[in-house]
């Protein structure tokens, strides 16, 4: 007992500060790329070597559509790597959950050259994954809310509903002394009956459908839904197939999208912070009634 | 090339044996007509004493009008895999079953008549296993069903499970959706009172189509699949995906890239290691191992990060090499970062030992028998705590391991306690691996130069993952492309260990058993 308390001490406090202060990441880490549509030449080489499609290129007489999807990106970073203009940067960036499914896709119109490289951006529709405000707003007003609306906690419920577990290993994290979600008064709950929020990673699998189905079914109004991963949100790599239904909102209503693959903890922590806001808009339209 | 095992065998089986090819260095392939396969693979094993390490299915109906059984085989002081290949005929679906004596390839054989609706002739236990009761009659791996094939709702019961009766036994039926952050899989326990008589398991619900899908990928993007089919492997999956595609072109990986992958094959080793300890204390209620445990393996993590960009070392293994090199001060932040690791992994350890009620927890808890562990072919660290001595790194060198030394740890009480040693072991001699190989000086190329990959060439990628031998075999087609990948995650062997060391435990001691195997759910569903 004594040496417990012993390691205790000497170890002292590990948790991060974030999101109260910006997180520290690793030089080198890669985050949301970054797309320079001014200066992009040629989209071509980037979606041929994305893994997911992410990068979509269709052409339309002598006018080319780029849609660029954050909710199907790995953060693999082959498009920086493919495109010799220099207009795709990798960016340390990783607070990109929304609630918009819209607001993760990035549409460019271009004029085309002849050799099929195209000229000039013509227009653009930008739905930044990030335009949801700070997240160290959005961690302050949403520990007050969980105060204040749910009593001091906010009770998650995980389903994997065909993951390949890399989200798992993440979600664990986020219960380990350096992301501490305690700290939040959030913590993961056994029986969806409890659970203010269902958690879920997924390509939804043909055989996992049933099981999800009944797990949102089983929790109590007013109740949100959290897709994470590029799995979650689009079916990523996976997409739809004989046995896979792709993202999660293809089965039950999904509140907030949270990308990465996996998304780090502290993208976790943004993602579920964001949707604790939602669920603060379906709790008091129902007090009043 | 041939050596005398080989020899051997040819002189054994002469006409039985149609071809005998070295398609690649270390892998020995052999003919086997129709009807001869059960007569070769029971001497195989009993004269030669030879380990059949898979069992998978491929339809070559359209190129060669004939569906092939491939049959693993490794033997002890033999780098060589020997692949015994036999036809099986499109008019007559069916090859006979091993099961009865070899319970080992009992799921296996199972997966050959769900997949490719072969059928095991004389299996044991020849119900559905990797298809789900209530799914249509589709054999997905044929190559006459299409990917995207939209199927019809699904009817009827997902699998029937065998009734327990007498006084006082109740079944507990546990999952898809388990009580903590865990994959999903359903358990049904047959109990009288607290011990537990017969555990059921049903699998394969995270099955998301991934061999169908490798066909339709072209190969560099398949490396990313094959890091998404066992997020916790990511590293060693990708590697074996990207070995079995460098046999296959006769890529020649640059030695510096084979020392920083050997690198992080131990990264990714000690990280899960260190999880899982802290897990299994977690499970017999010592929470404060768990929170040093797990703030040791986010030690490692950062650095997993400096290396690679991501957490779980995904899109760094590329065919050919590594995608990045490291810098001095990478390296310096890695040796500094296993210096700190190591001394504060000898405190969690201590912090462990001293505990005599977790101790007590752990031992002759969830035992399984080195005689059973042998039967059903259990691999990896389940197996090397149950007598399987058994390393891929030793067994069939790849990456750099040939340079450097370490030990196999193997005990053969195959508790909860000694699956935990074999971890705390294997995490010291990943240390020492990495140590040595961050000294050695990394220079030249780190990705060979891309080649393209010609078409039909076979090939098998092995890894020892920190769970145990993965395994991919792959075969080429055009354009870039793959005919067949067959994805073989040590969790598919190891399942049914679990079966066997939860008998006689009692029921609150299953999560520790089971967080003991630690097994990957999307590793065996894929």
């Amino acid at each position: 007992m004594f040496k417990i308390l012993q390691k205790t001490f000497a170890t002292g406090i590990v948790t991060t500060k974030y999101p109260g202060e910006p997180a520290q990441v690793p030089e080198g880490f890669r985050g949301r790329p970054s797309f320079d549509f001014e200066r992009w030449r040629d989209a071509r080489p980037a979606a041929d070597v994305c893994p997911t499609g992410a990068i979509f290129v269709c052409d339309e007489g002598n006018s080319r559509r780029v849609t660029v999807d954050y909710g199907l990106c790995v953060f693999c970073g082959l498009c920086a790597d493919a495109s010799p203009d220099q207009a795709i940067r990798i960016t340390p960036e990783f607070e990109l959950a929304s609630a918009d499914r819209r607001k993760l896709v990035l549409t460019a119109k271009y004029r085309l050259n002849a050799d099929h490289t195209h000229q000039q951006l013509i227009e653009m529709w930008r739905g930044d994954g990030h335009l949801e405000a700070g997240v160290e707003s959005i961690g302050q007003k949403a520990r007050e809310q969980i105060h204040k609306l749910l009593r001091r906690s906010l009770a998650i419920r995980q389903v994997d509903a065909g993951s390949c577990n890399g989200c798992e290993v993440e979600i664990v994290a986020l219960n380990n002394p350096v992301y501490d979600l305690e700290r939040f008064g959030i913590h993961f709950v056994a029986s969806p009956r409890h659970a203010d929020m269902l958690l879920v990673t997924g390509p939804v699998t043909r055989n996992m459908e049933l099981a999800l189905l009944k797990t949102y079914q089983a929790m109590p109004e007013p109740r949100v839904v959290v897709a994470v991963g590029a799995c979650g949100i689009s079916g990523g790599i996976f997409g739809k197939n004989y046995a896979s239904l792709g993202g999660v909102d293809n089965v039950v209503p999904v509140d907030v999208y949270v990308p990465g693959c996996p998304p780090r903890p502290q993208a976790l922590l943004h993602g579920i912070l964001l949707a604790v806001g939602r669920l603060r808009g379906k709790l008091l339209p129902d007090r009043q009634k | 090339m041939m050596s005398a095992f080989f020899e051997a065998l040819q002189h054994k089986f002469g006409a039985r044996i149609q071809s005998m090819s070295a398609e690649q260095e270390d892998e020995v392939y052999l003919l086997v007509g129709d009807p001869g396969i059960r007569a070769v693979v029971e001497c195989l094993r009993s004269e030669f004493d030879a380990r059949l390490v898979a069992v998978f299915a491929e339809d070559r109906c359209f190129a060669e009008g004939v569906f092939y059984n491939y049959y693993v085989f490794e033997r002890k002081g033999e780098t060589s895999y020997l692949i015994v290949r036999a036809p099986v005929q499109p008019e007559c679906p069916e090859f006979p079953s091993l099961s009865a004596g070899l319970p080992a390839v009992n799921w296996q054989e199972r997966e050959i008549q769900d997949w490719f609706g072969l059928k095991a002739v004389g299996h044991p236990n020849p119900r559905r296993v990797a298809l789900h009761d209530n799914w249509p009659d589709v054999h997905p791996l044929r190559k006459d069903f299409a990917l995207e094939t939209v199927l019809p709702p699904f009817e009827g019961e997902r699998h029937i499970y065998r009734p327990a009766l007498g006084e006082g036994v109740f079944q507990v039926p546990v999952g898809p959706v388990h009580a903590g952050t865990i994959e999903p899989g359903h358990f049904n326990f047959a109990v009288a009172g607290e011990p537990i008589l017969y555990l059921q398991l049903r699998m394969f619900y995270t099955h998301k189509g991934t061999e169908k899908l490798f066909e339709k990928l072209p190969i560099h993007k398949g490396v990313f699949l094959a890091e998404s089919i066992s997020g916790d492997s990511s590293f060693s999956h990708g590697t074996a995906f990207c070995q079995a595609v460098e046999r296959a072109a006769q890529i020649e990986v640059p030695l510096r890239a084979l020392i920083m992958r050997t690198i992080l094959l131990e990264l990714e080793r000690i990280c899960n290691h260190v999880a899982d300890m802290g897990a299994i204390a977690t499970d017999v209620g010592f929470v404060v191992a768990n929170a040093h445990a797990s703030r040791l393996k986010e030690m490692l993590v950062g650095v997993n990060e400096q290396l690679t960009g991501n957490r779980l070392l995904r899109g760094m293994v590329c065919i050919g090499g590594v995608r990045r090199a490291w810098d001095a001060a990478q390296l310096a932040a890695l040796r500094a970062a296993i210096d700190a690791f190591a001394s504060e992994f000898q405190d969690l350890i201590a912090l462990i030992d001293s505990s005599e009620s977790t101790r007590d927890r752990l031992e002759q808890t969830g035992v399984l028998r080195p005689e059973k562990a042998k039967d059903l072919g259990i691999v990896g660290v389940a197996g090397r705590a149950s007598g399987m001595d058994l390393d891929v790194r030793r067994d069939h060198p790849y990456a750099a391991y040939s340079r450097y030394t370490f030990r196999v740890p193997v005990y053969q009480a195959g508790d909860v306690s000694h699956r935990m040693q074999v971890r705390a072991d294997e995490v010291r001699e990943s240390l020492g691996i990495i140590r040595c190989a961050a000294e050695e000086s990394l220079n030249g190329d780190f990705r060979a130069q891309a080649l393209p990959i010609p078409a039909d060439r076979c090939a098998l990628g092995a890894v020892e993952g920190w769970r145990g031998e993965i395994l991919h075999w792959i075969r080429t087609g055009p354009d870039n492309h793959l005919e067949r990948c067959k994805i073989k995650d040590p969790s598919l062997n190891n399942w049914p260990a679990l079966v066997e060391a939860v008998q006689g435990n009692i029921i609150a001691d299953f999560p520790v058993i089971n967080k003991s195997f630690n097994l990957s759910y999307s590793g065996t569903d894929r």
